[in-house]
């Protein structure tokens, strides 16, 4: 773009800033015009008992294994072989956490680096049992496009961590203080063609999780 | 200054504005469609499969029904406050770090973000599915100004290729047959000519897009839901582009329309127990990505978009489909969508919502939406935020008629059956006349060109008396 030409989208930018504030000025006031009778906001209510503990842990392995992850129960510092056990032929693993002994995924590695990268490793800090998602905060992932890019993910999870549905695991977002964060619920997927299944659209190509 | 390219765009902005114009004409649209009885019959029945699926993954879910009446609640009590929330979210998300724009129209929204692309001298954008900027018109608008947009998802980007509009909420290319796909790939992205195995075709288009992700100045992504306690923007794909493309770019412009929000995270598990076992029968979308900080030296966007919907607030009967949270069961449910394609219906969204949202941008080009419905109500049935689907619908014909949109002899039919029906007298008359007639007349002129019903179906045959004579004479009987 030529010097000339930024400025004039600079000046374009300023004076759309003017007419945003216009903008909005006009639509908060079409709103409130509008009228629309007061409705009280109902209690959510509803939260499922789907026990606690084995039972927990159970429909939580048959929610992701229906949404083609796979689960693996693990012994607490078995992390590392049960990713080498998973993937031998991995060329490149990594991680964000120093819990591990993989090499440490860096938070300002280039992207073309990361879409490489064989497996990532990163801590869940909860999961959900009605859906099988793992919750994933920014600071467990490295850099927040590492989880989609990598060929496949890998997510560890303390089997304690279990919430039964997504009532419950939507109240801890009221408290999440980081910048970024996803539920993973399985590897990336499309149906877009004829509504078959394809694993491994645009992010990882396997989702696995470790239950320690 | 003067830009010579000003006055090309503008031509082609008149010529799009034309298009525009044109009344659509669902019936005729949809006797397109289903001249192809196969592909009538293969869509009906993939839709169809949808639908069970739904079904399925609400019987799942203990007190389904509470959850659809806590989710239309949570809706109506957010727009009754609209204002208050707005303000909270733009006061949260600035607080956060992200700057929050304006735009009363689909023309604002658009130079909105031709603006925020220019200043930082965008080339190269990367788009995920978004309903608004679909309705706003962005990609032709932004491809007219030079920029190279490439839409991300693979449906999205499977009709983008093809040149046309998607055809469903949640599954763009939905009406495309894996043959058709098969040819587009091998002309665009050099796949094997006759190779139409959906995981070839969907690694060929991963690896295609994994290189524009990488290349992209910019991504556009739509919300599903924005939170304004908190200031953060829920994001809800399955393939993970959404994703990609807002991490690997410097900037992300996500592009919302005002009804979008919610009062707090809490009410999030609401929507999202809903949004996926709705629209695919999933409990839950592979990535539900809850963004609320920029990422250190990137740039996040929010543009909130009125483009009618404060004026739809304002009309009673219409406010409800303000609920809708773009799920796309009403469309897989709809008896007629399924047989008639989404592009029959001219409009994005299509099916019964577009039908219902369309009237109400314009009505002069979206009169006859309205019609292609049966009444059923199967869509009001299956609305996980409880819209009253049909009923708008059946109003909105209303309105068609009030304002002179129906076909004279439509008029005048519902005129005379309205003075035939008022009195019993003639309500009997005309009952025979037309049994005798329907039995006496010849072919010819029974199925003539007025007789649309019948132009692939037989008339029943016409009884020899009616219910009120042969109960007249039964009872006379005893």
């Amino acid at each position: 773009m030529s010097r000339k030409r930024r400025h004039n989208a600079l000046g374009r930018a300023e004076r759309s800033a003017q007419n945003g504030s216009r903008a909005r000025e006009a639509i908060l006031e079409a709103v409130r015009r509008a009228g629309a009778p007061f409705a009280p906001l109902p209690s959510i209510v509803g939260a499922t008992d789907m026990g606690t503990g084995e039972a927990l842990t159970a429909r939580f392995m048959a929610s992701a294994q229906a949404a083609s992850a796979t689960v693996r129960i693990v012994e607490a510092g078995g992390v590392e072989a049960a990713v080498r056990e998973a993937f031998p032929g991995a060329a490149s693993v990594a991680s964000a956490s120093p819990a591990w002994g993989f090499e440490q995924a860096d938070p300002a590695a280039e992207a073309s680096a990361l879409a490489r990268l064989d497996v990532l490793v990163c801590p869940g800090a909860f999961g959900v049992a009605e859906n099988g998602a793992v919750w994933l905060a920014e600071s467990g992932m490295g850099s927040r496009v590492a989880p989609f890019l990598a060929q496949h993910l890998v997510l560890a999870l303390d089997h304690s961590a279990i919430v039964p549905d997504m009532h419950a695991a939507c109240d801890r977002l009221e408290t999440f203080g980081e910048g970024y964060g996803a539920f993973v619920a399985g590897p990336s997927k499309t149906a877009d063609i004829e509504q078959t299944l394809v694993i491994g659209a645009h992010g990882p190509r396997s989702l696995t999780v470790l239950l320690t | 200054m003067h830009d010579p390219t000003h006055d090309l765009m503008d031509d082609g902005a008149r010529l799009a504005a034309a298009d525009r114009s044109a009344r659509v004409r669902h019936a005729d649209r949809a006797a397109r469609f289903v001249a192809d009885a196969g592909q009538t019959d293969w869509h009906d029945a993939v839709l169809w499969r949808i639908r069970g699926k739904r079904d399925a993954a609400a019987g799942r879910v203990e007190g389904w029904e509470r959850l659809r009446a806590l989710a239309s609640e949570i809706k109506e009590h957010t727009l009754s406050r609209l204002d208050e929330y707005l303000a909270a979210f733009e006061e949260a998300a600035t607080a956060n770090g992200a700057q929050v724009h304006w735009a009363a129209d689909a023309d604002a929204h658009n130079r909105i973000v031709r603006d925020l692309l220019r200043a930082r001298g965008v080339r190269r954008v990367v788009k995920s599915k978004s309903m608004l900027t679909e309705e706003c018109g962005l990609n032709p608008y932004l491809e007219a100004r030079g920029f190279k947009v490439v839409d991300t998802d693979l449906g999205e980007r499977i009709v983008q290729l093809r040149e046309e509009p998607p055809s469903h909420l949640v599954a763009p290319a939905i009406h495309v047959r894996k043959e058709e796909i098969a040819a587009l790939f091998h002309e665009k992205l050099g796949t094997p000519a006759d190779a139409d195995d959906p995981r070839l075709l969907a690694a060929a288009m991963r690896e295609d897009l994994r290189a524009r992700f990488l290349a992209a100045d910019a991504a556009i992504t739509g919300v599903n839901f924005a939170v304004a306690s908190t200031g953060a923007l829920v994001l809800v794909t399955n393939e993970g582009n959404a994703d990609l493309g807002a991490h690997l770019a410097p900037a992300h412009i996500a592009c919302m329309g005002i009804e979008k929000l919610i009062p707090k995270p809490e009410h999030l598990g609401v929507f999202l127990r809903l949004l996926a076992r709705s629209a695919t029968g999933q409990p839950l979308s592979v990535y539900t990505s809850y963004f609320r900080r920029p990422a250190p030296g990137r740039e996040l966007h929010v543009v909130l978009v009125d483009n009618g919907r404060s004026r739809r607030l304002a009309q009673p009967d219409f406010r409800a489909a303000l609920k809708c949270i773009r799920c796309g069961a009403c469309l897989n449910t709809c008896p007629v969508y399924r047989r008639s394609g989404g592009h029959s219906y001219g409009a994005t969204p299509s099916g019964p919502i577009g039908a219902i949202l369309a009237p109400g941008m314009d009505m002069k080009r979206y009169a006859s939406l309205p019609f292609a419905s049966s009444l059923c109500g199967s869509c009001s049935d299956v609305c996980p935020v409880k819209i009253d689907i049909h009923a708008q619908l059946h109003r909105w014909r209303q309105v068609a008629a009030r304002e002179g949109y129906v076909s004279w002899p439509k008029r005048w039919g519902m005129r005379v059956a309205g003075w035939i029906v008022r009195s019993p007298r003639r309500y009997r008359l005309a009952g025979r006349l037309v049994r005798g007639w329907l039995r006496h007349a010849p072919r010819r002129l029974r199925y003539g060109p007025w007789n649309a019903w019948g132009r692939q179906r037989e008339l029943p045959r016409a009884p020899d008396r009616s219910f009120g004579e042969w109960y007249a004479a039964e009872r006379g009987k005893k």
